[in-house]
């Protein structure tokens, strides 16, 4: 186990120094630089002024040159300058993490609470009203594509309440985010279940099939035992790994339900460092979406051995 | 047309029923609550040439003199003093000499003198040699380019020497692009934090999310403002604001923000919210790189030009509300557009089908036709509002026997890639700071100006240029003025399709706000805008 999570470690910082060389080349092949999209916005494009920003911002300097000095200053926690506010980007990113974080744990409550035991309940009632009106919701949450289902929501609350809950004030309580934060999460969070429901669906329907579970039910076990207890824990894993993955794409993945809910999250402010080429924001926030998903990664690596003890890791 | 007139008819019945109803007198306190379409690039309005940062900013600063805001038609005629109490021409009119207002604080509590209206214009005309605490960007040096230098008398008296006449100099001094900046505030704050003599101190700007300014309690205009703040959120998805707007989060879009389409949604679920229609002085315009073969041959534009059917793109594009003219603002907002009769005898315009026939019979007399078309790429920016005229544009060139392809270009790359002309047709779009034909002229069709992307150069134009602009007497100006727009038309330099239109709404308790009718840029310094409680 111990050598086990030595190489895991290992292959993570590996992983971690892939993504750091893919990004900064990447981000550095797609055309123009910040400079271009600053005199873009003033509608003009001096030449001279151009080559002095780009002096001022390090841009002439060899790309290993500046890959370095983004590197050493990351191990050393200084992130940089953001291009467009000139403030540290310690200073822009950190604000919008929590938010970022807070909106997908909702979105994943959501799902989860609503996923799992909805798609045991089809299972169980296989080919009854109840199973096909589930397997319709969780079709209509798969194909509705969510920005549309954001504005629905925001119309219809205008329409029939008379507000709109966006984020367009900081709300004054945990409380208040929540509540404010709960109509995007489960807007995006009706997606997420749909596909957990289907999985854990498809996946249930494969367990109760198996000799165990009517040996289970042959001798007098309940049907909630013979569901929850023996089922679903065997049929959860695959739903784990969905989960895993659900949770990083929240992470950096909620681009469409922040702009239309006006969240300001770490999503929708990636797109827009991205559309400025500010590469301080755009490598740093790639990394710490990097860096969210491989450790997600690796929680559910370790949930397995939890859930389905059979399950070791060679020392 | 039409639907144009009953605007018209429709702003007129409210100004009278705005001038009949009794005046309410205007009451102090209260948060102008605002939305804003995008991050502005920087709060530094000297370095910019967007109305994302001119509409938030403008209030934090002022100008030595401004266009009377209380008219909706900037014009030279109607200038009113700022931070220049009286102002005054030599007899050659090459020297403007201003008396300053005494007693004025910057927000930090710095007295303003001559020393920074100095220290500004330097700033704005210096060269790139010369530069040390630099503007990162100086998008509208051509506008100074006549000024020669600016001296203090004393703390309260500057003197302006320019080169020569030019009446457009007042003009140019007065536009909301013109404030006076501290001397001793470096340019990077002024970027992030900037400080400023105008109604409303900054507070913070967070990076897409919000801009804060609150109420100046210095500010020497005793009585103003009447707010306590302005709060801008930033909302970059349309149907989110303009929602918002209706559901009462708002008390004002931002600036042309409400298409046509959109002022329906907003009339039928907010009926008494008040809306605007006003051209923006942004104009649609069809670039030809006259360097790239074959359309360094007139004959191609001149068919081009004539293949253009502007009421068709006003049509589709803004349900016939955009307006027709040459390269200045047509009237009755355009101070400088020629008559109608003589607009009708450009190229292009008047009898569509007879023009289509004529380019059609240009394009068969250099050997193009149905089995022979001229194949094309047309680069436009890849947002809908370019690429939409583009595809109409595609389509209208068909008729001459010309086959676009649309290539969209992505927006940071877009301004790089016209003015270094790596393109060969395009679907361009326009604004204009001032209505006035300096700005105009100079920025796009003289021969060495960075936004003259069509590579047009004409010495008998560039010729009219400089003598429309020395000249002091306003007809006589016009009518050089509107000789010039003809030659462009004749030569097809970068012909105008339409100039927009767009609405600008509030609620109605929004109070004291007079939207300027030919230029978008001008008239946002709050300071006379009131909550109604």
């Amino acid at each position: 186990m111990a050598s086990y999570l030595v190489r895991r470690t290992f292959l993570m910082v590996l992983t971690l120094f892939g993504m750091s060389v893919l990004i900064f080349v990447m981000l550095r092949l797609v055309p123009g630089n910040i400079s271009d999209i600053l005199f873009d916005a003033a509608g003009f494009v001096d030449p001279k002024e151009k080559a002095r920003l780009e002096r001022d911002l390090g841009l002439d300097l060899p790309i290993l040159t500046q890959y370095w000095h983004w590197i050493s200053g990351l191990v050393q926690g200084d992130l940089g300058f953001a291009y467009v506010t000139e403030k540290p980007a310690i200073e822009e990113i950190a604000p919008r993490i929590p938010v970022t974080v807070k909106l997908a744990v909702l979105a994943l409550i959501f799902s989860v609470v609503f996923g799992v035991p909805l798609g045991v309940i089809s299972a169980v009632r296989q080919n009854t009203a109840i199973d096909y009106a589930l397997r319709i919701l969780s079709l209509s949450g798969l194909s509705l594509p969510s920005f549309w289902l954001g504005l629905l929501i925001l119309m219809l609350f205008v329409r029939y309440f008379g507000f709109i809950p966006i984020y367009t004030d900081p709300p004054a309580t945990l409380w208040k985010e929540l509540a404010l934060l709960s109509v995007p999460a489960a807007a995006v969070g009706f997606r997420s279940s749909a596909l957990i429901m289907r999985l854990t669906r498809s996946s249930m329907l494969e367990v109760l099939r198996q000799d165990y579970i009517r040996t289970a039910r042959s001798k007098g076990a309940t049907p909630g035992s013979v569901n929850y207890d023996h089922a679903l824990r065997n049929a959860v894993l695959p739903v784990v790994t969905i989960i895993g993955i659900e949770a990083a794409f929240l992470i950096g993945g909620l681009i469409v339900t922040e702009t239309v809910f006006n969240v300001p999250g770490v999503a929708r402010f990636l797109v827009e460092a991205v559309i400025w080429r500010d590469y301080p924001i755009v490598q740093n926030l790639v990394m710490f979406i990097a860096v969210v998903v491989v450790v997600v990664n690796f929680i559910v690596d370790m949930t397995y051995m939890i859930l389905d003890p059979r399950i070791k890791y060679a020392d | 047309m039409h639907n144009r007139r009953m605007a018209l008819v429709a702003a007129s019945l409210v100004g009278i029923v705005t001038l009949t109803t009794p005046a309410v007198a205007q009451q102090s306190g209260g948060t102008l609550r605002i939305y804003h379409r995008d991050m502005p690039p920087s709060a530094s309005i000297h370095e910019e040439a967007t109305i994302s940062t001119n509409m938030p900013f403008m209030a934090v600063f002022n100008n030595l003199v401004m266009f009377d805001p209380k008219e909706k038609i900037n014009s030279i005629d109607k200038i009113t003093p700022e931070l220049a109490t009286s102002w005054s021409w030599n007899a050659d009119n090459t020297k403007l000499t201003m008396k300053l207002r005494e007693g004025v604080t910057w927000h930090d509590g710095k007295p303003f003198t001559a020393k920074d209206v100095v220290c500004t214009w330097t700033k704005l005309t210096q060269e790139e040699s010369e530069k040390g605490d630099a503007f990162r960007k100086n998008p509208r040096r051509v506008w100074w380019q006549n000024l020669q230098s600016v001296t203090a008398n004393g703390d309260h008296e500057v003197t302006f020497n320019l080169g020569r006449p030019q009446p457009s100099f007042m003009a140019m001094l007065a536009a909301g692009y013109s404030p006076v900046y501290p001397c001793h505030v470096s340019t990077r704050d002024l970027r992030t934090k900037p400080i400023g003599t105008g109604p409303f101190k900054f507070v913070e700007m967070k990076r897409n999310e919000s801009i804060r300014l609150v109420k100046n309690p210095d500010y020497w205009r005793k009585g103003h403002p009447y707010l306590d703040a302005i709060d801008w959120r930033i909302i970059p998805n349309r149907s989110t604001r303009i929602l918002a707007f209706i559901a009462g989060d708002f008390d004002l879009t931002f600036d042309s923000d409400v298409t046509f389409p959109l002022l329906n949604d907003i009339k039928a679920q907010a009926p008494k919210a008040v809306c605007e229609a006003r051209p923006t002085n942004v104009n649609n315009n069809l670039i030809v790189n006259q360097e790239a073969p074959p359309f360094d041959n007139p004959k191609i534009r001149q068919a081009m030009l004539l293949a253009l059917d502007r009421k068709a793109f006003s049509d589709i594009l803004s349900h016939g509300h955009a307006v027709l003219g040459a390269s200045m603002l047509p009237a009755p907002e355009g101070v400088w557009s020629m008559p109608k009769e003589m607009l009708n005898e450009l190229p292009g315009f008047g009898d569509h089908t007879k023009n289509l026939a004529e380019a059609r019979k240009i394009m068969e007399g250099l050997g193009y036709g149905p089995d022979k078309t001229l194949k094309v790429k047309v680069s436009t920016r890849n947002i809908p509002i370019y690429r939409d005229p583009g595809v109409i544009l595609i389509d209208q060139l068909k008729k001459i026997y010309i086959e676009g392809e649309l290539e969209p270009i992505d927006t940071p790359v877009w301004h790089a890639k016209v003015a270094r002309k790596d393109y060969t047709v395009g679907m361009n779009l326009t604004g204009v700071g001032v209505d006035d034909p300096d700005v105009n002229f100079y920025e796009n069709f003289t021969c060495k100006s960075e936004r003259n992307y069509t590579g047009y150069c004409n010495p008998d134009v560039e010729k009219l240029i400089e003598a429309q602009s020395r000249e002091i007497d306003k007809e006589k100006r016009k009518k050089v003025v509107w000789e010039i727009d003809r030659k462009l038309a004749e030569d097809a330099a970068r012909p105008v399709i339409s100039h927009n239109v767009e609405n600008t709404c509030w609620q109605p308790r929004l109070k004291g706000l007079i939207l300027q009718h030919n230029s978008i840029y001008n008239g946002w310094r709050f300071d006379d805008v009131w909550l109604e409680k």
